[in-house]
């Protein structure tokens, strides 16, 4: 397989996205680089999910640039996005991995291999043959994680991949994340669980009502927080 | 066949003329739920993925011709196929081949609609996964078509319902001749003017139960299946 030039560093310039009169993004711009898990911080309807549509190119801006490496039209071929609510194919746990691999140019002799490699990663190895939809919420997230590293990402998008898990479901799925960015992987998560955020950001994009509010390193946000809007999240008042 | 006989008994003897026409009812229809499946599940599979002018027009028009007349079809095909049409020179008017393009015809809209439908709801469910796999226009069509394979047994169904029910276009392009080209409807309809009750209800037992007894078959499949498959 031809090795496809690197998508990073992800930059977005005054990035505007609007959907009828509802503006969801507002005049955005960010650099995400190479390097610890990224991070966005921010309330409900902050536009966290829509950023991450964005750098995965599932969403256009209404004004602005987006740019990947450099170029602005990258072929999603080494991105993955694991949505909150995975969907699951149709097919047992193994196929759902066969499936993305085959997408992913993987030749069908080391498909096999492959597939029992990934399901071993996310400890679904028991539950290969398992009907995908018939596993619990947990394992689906693992299987969907499992399924978004068969197209062997350089960039990983996450959103709030543990919003309706349970804390051992969370464990499990933030270690698979963890040795994800340990072997090179640049993840990009939100989530609202500060807990959450101080266990695996390197730093942290804290939006509010799709605007930047702040971006630093994670120890700088949690001790240092900048904007009022910030020390407010942190303190854990509403924050709209 | 004389009146003594009572539909049981033509039944239960195992008479020989009732199952050459039960045969023939059930090649000819399941024929065309093969053929028009073929055609119409990725129509309607492409009809659902597609965006452009006119396709809601399309959408109705399809929706419409579940309701084709099989009289009507039977005629169109009678007269593409008979000697001065179009398609006369391959001499099949009045053969089992002639039978089955008119019920391929007959429903396919039936297959390809319903097919749209499902494809459809569950195109919106899959759409942002298969997006951002970067699954092609293909990829999209095959992996729906084969992810609502359940789904889409139903579509099967309503058509072979349909074919193994209708009589007006087979016996238009059959000719309803003894032995060959004879089903159970035609010959339902023909025993019943001839006032000849007992085989006409005995066909009509069999046509009925062979029905219940496909569908059952597919109900039970598609139940143990989703089992396995989730």
């Amino acid at each position: 397989m031809r090795a496809p030039s690197s998508d990073l560093p992800l930059v977005l310039d005054g990035v505007t996205l609007q959907a009828g009169t509802t503006t969801i993004l507002d005049q955005l711009s960010l650099t995400i680089m190479p390097g610890a898990p990224t991070l966005i911080v921010g309330p409900n309807g902050s536009g966290k999910s829509t950023l991450l549509r964005l750098c995965m190119g599932l969403a256009a801006p209404s004004a602005g640039r987006v740019t990947r490496g450099g170029r602005t039209d990258s072929k999603p071929v080494r991105r993955a996005i694991l949505f909150q609510r995975p969907v699951m194919l149709r097919r047992t746990a193994a196929a759902n991995v066969a499936y993305a691999l085959a997408q992913s140019g993987t030749p069908r002799s080391q498909r096999a291999a492959r597939v029992s490699a990934l399901l071993e990663r996310v400890g679904l190895a028991d539950l290969a043959l398992r009907p995908a939809r018939r596993l619990s919420g947990g394992e689906q997230q693992r299987l969907a994680l499992a399924r978004a590293l068969a197209r062997d990402p350089e960039i990983l998008l996450l959103d709030e991949p543990t919003a309706n898990l349970d804390p051992a479901a969370t464990r499990s799925v933030e270690q698979i994340v963890l040795m994800a960015a340990q072997s090179g992987i640049k993840i990009v998560m939100a989530s609202h669980d500060l807990g959450q955020v101080r266990r695996l950001a390197g730093d942290v994009m804290f939006m509010v009502r799709g605007a930047l509010c702040e971006h630093g390193a994670a120890a700088n946000f949690f001790d240092h927080p900048t904007t009022p809007e910030a020390a407010a999240f942190l303190r854990g008042d509403l924050v709209i | 066949m004389s009146d003594q006989f009572s539909a049981w008994q033509l039944i239960l003897n195992g008479d020989a003329a009732l199952f050459e026409i039960v045969r023939l009812s059930l090649a000819v229809s399941l024929s065309a739920v093969a053929l028009a499946a073929l055609v119409g599940m990725p129509f309607g599979a492409l009809l659902a993925l597609s965006r452009f002018p006119g396709r809601s027009v399309l959408v109705v028009v399809l929706n419409a011709l579940m309701g084709l007349p099989p009289v009507v079809v039977g005629l169109a095909v009678y007269l593409l196929l008979s000697r001065s049409g179009p398609l006369g020179a391959m001499g099949i008017l009045f053969t089992p081949t002639a039978m089955i393009i008119a019920q391929t015809i007959l429903i396919v809209p039936i297959i390809a609609a319903l097919a749209r439908q499902t494809i459809e709801d569950l195109w919106t469910e899959y759409r942002d996964e298969l997006t951002a796999m970067d699954i092609g226009p293909a990829g999209r069509m095959t992996t729906l078509l084969w992810d609502a394979r359940f789904s889409l047994l139903t579509a099967l169904l309503a058509g072979f319902g349909r074919a193994a029910a209708e009589v007006g276009a087979v016996m238009i392009v059959g000719g309803n001749i003894d032995g060959f080209t004879r089903t159970m409807t035609t010959a339902v309809a023909l025993e019943t003017s001839k006032g000849n009750l007992p085989l006409a209800m005995g066909l009509g037992l069999v046509l009925v139960a062979i029905v219940l007894a496909i569908n059952a078959a597919a109900w039970g499949t598609r139940a143990w299946s989703e089992r396995q498959v989730g």
